[in-house]
């Protein structure tokens, strides 16, 4: 009896151990699993909205027809999975409201992020001419400093647009002279410079109604932005940008991803629930055998 | 960043006509973007093989990734910063000059010569010798960033988030009917804000029933943001993983049916 009970102690201690040292590539495989199976067989969760999100549209849906928007591709391919989707749907929803559409960029990348959202996008409105409802300007270096010359006027600081046509010959330049010309100005932003330097000068210097699409690292400090008025709406993450897709109803690969971030984020929480439970185990059979 | 980068420019130097297959998505592929996507596809599984071990795969595409990505932003920089506001402004500052044609635009023009011999100062701190005087160009650069950064900084991020703390905790409508959803809200905030910048207090122990109480729900308050950064950040590398598995799914599938020919 003793033996057997000795026996079974020592078994569960082992499988205790064994528990306790699960080979951290096991997580990994799990997470993998969970990313790979909601992409090839697409659950359909429902995506809620939130009023951050809801903001930005209602706001651009509320527009008269032949406003302007700017937006600010302040991203790098790094980021593009969450803030490519966020370009595309606003870009949509624009051209759908029939705005007019100013690209810029303050990242390197930036620019080639913008062609690439804006000639995919372009395909799907035939009527939309690049230099009339819309323009690339291209990227610029110097952060603050652009933005605060954007009052002076875009042609100082964007001399010819990303294809080294002269600003003065681009239609929908000639009625935008500068930054007050502007109704919405949208950053699409992974970081430094991004919304931070919206908000700070063309929100609290010029007064322009900002918004803002964010990576969702930045996410959680662009709030306070929100809660202060000093932005307008937030798109934060994959899950911002899967919103406006829902609210546009046109779904597209931020939506497609939001079923394999649920599962994952089951995962996760199972796995801290085992690692609680493993610990928990643990320690009650450190007790019991200081106790012996 | 990298596998599109070098996806983009594969694309679109390599020959488009050449191996012209139909993919699964009925997207016709050229050469370029067979190649480029098969490199990224590679290069995507060299880089999740870290999660593995260390290995040879991982080293070689984090070593190509460093480079490509310094070469690409010293060719941007160059072509998007020094040439059109230095090379093309002093051009045109020389041009006028020799034609005599000197006024306020040749001047303004030539006056981009400034900022060169400072670009030029900045470049000696790779001279050991002399690199004393990269100093005076970053000081002009940490004066300007400074004098810019205390403007903006006071006025958006405390002037505005402290008046946003101003907020009366019992909020009523216009017909006097008490709303305690924003009532609620505001008092979290005030208590919230308040608590976290006693927890930062330092010069007083965090006891008694006032000051160690609110200290406390400050930690709570601190607890909670770090719980959502980190839900935020979960969310944002999660993000990554599903957007190269999209990559797989979308550029590379037809890749590969692309080369041979499956379905």
């Amino acid at each position: 009896m003793t033996d057997n009970t000795e026996t079974k102690t020592g078994a569960k201690a082992n499988i205790i151990d064994i528990l306790k040292n699960v080979d951290r590539r096991y997580i990994f495989l799990f997470i993998l699993l969970a990313v790979i199976i909601p992409i090839l067989f697409p659950l359909n969760l429902p995506i809620g909205t939130s009023a951050p999100v809801r903001n930005i549209y209602d706001f651009v849906e509320d527009l008269p027809e032949g406003s302007v928007i700017l937006m600010s591709f302040d991203y790098s391919p790094s980021t593009e999975i969450e803030l490519d989707p966020a370009a595309e749907a606003l870009l949509r929803h624009a051209f759908r409201k029939k705005h007019k559409v100013i690209g810029i960029a303050l990242w390197p990348m930036g620019l080639s992020q913008a062609q690439r959202v804006f000639a995919k996008i372009e395909k799907e409105f035939p009527e939309v001419e690049q230099g009339k409802d819309y323009v690339n300007l291209g990227y610029k270096a110097g952060g603050s400093v652009i933005l605060m010359g954007l009052k002076e006027g875009f042609a100082k600081i964007f001399p010819t647009d990303d294809k080294d046509t002269p600003i003065a010959d681009l239609p929908l330049m000639n009625k935008v002279k500068d930054i007050s010309n502007v109704d919405l100005v949208v950053s699409l932003s992974a970081g430094v410079p991004g919304i931070k330097e919206y908000v700070a000068i063309v929100n609290t210097q010029f007064g322009k109604p900002v918004a803002g699409a964010c990576t969702a690292v930045s996410a959680p400090e662009m709030y306070t932005f929100l809660d202060s008025g000093q932005l307008l709406g937030l798109m934060g993450g994959l899950k911002g940008a899967a919103e406006y897709e829902q609210l546009l109803q046109k779904p597209g690969n931020a939506s497609l991803g939001m079923d394999a971030q649920s599962i994952v984020h089951i995962v996760i929480v199972l796995f801290i629930i085992f690692s609680n439970v493993v610990y928990f185990m643990d320690e009650h059979q450190k007790k019991q055998a200081a106790l012996k | 960043m990298f596998f599109t980068s070098l996806n983009n420019i594969v694309s679109l130097n390599m020959d488009n006509g050449f191996f012209m297959a139909a993919a699964q998505t009925g997207v016709k592929l050229g050469t370029g973007e067979i190649v480029g996507t098969w490199i990224a596809a590679l290069l995507t599984i060299c880089i999740f093989s870290f999660l593995y071990d260390d290995n040879p795969l991982y080293k070689f595409a984090e070593h190509l990734f460093v480079g490509v990505s310094a070469g690409y932003t010293m060719a941007t920089a160059f072509h998007n910063v020094i040439k059109p506001n230095l090379i093309m402004k002093l051009q045109e500052g020389f041009h006028l000059l020799s034609k005599g044609q000197i006024g306020y635009r040749c001047w303004e023009n030539l006056s981009y010569i400034l900022p060169g011999i400072l670009g030029i100062m900045l470049i000696l701190k790779l001279v050991p010798k002399i690199q004393w005087i990269a100093r005076w160009p970053l000081s002009f650069m940490v004066g300007l960033a400074s004098g810019l950064g205390v403007v903006l900084t006071m006025e958006a991020f405390i002037l505005k988030q402290v008046s946003a703390t101003l907020i009366p905790l019992l909020v009523f409508n216009s017909q006097n009917a008490f709303l305690w959803a924003p009532s609620l809200k505001n008092i979290i905030i005030v208590l919230g804000v308040c608590s976290g910048l006693i927890y930062f207090y330092f010069s007083k122990e965090h006891k008694g029933p006032v000051y160690g109480t609110f200290s406390r729900f400050g930690i709570v308050v601190l607890m909670m943001a770090f719980g959502a950064a980190f839900g935020y950040t979960v969310m944002a590398r999660v993000s990554l993983l599903i957007g190269r598995m999209l990559f797989f799914r979308d550029q590379w599938w037809p890749a590969v049916t692309a080369l041979f020919g499956g379905g």
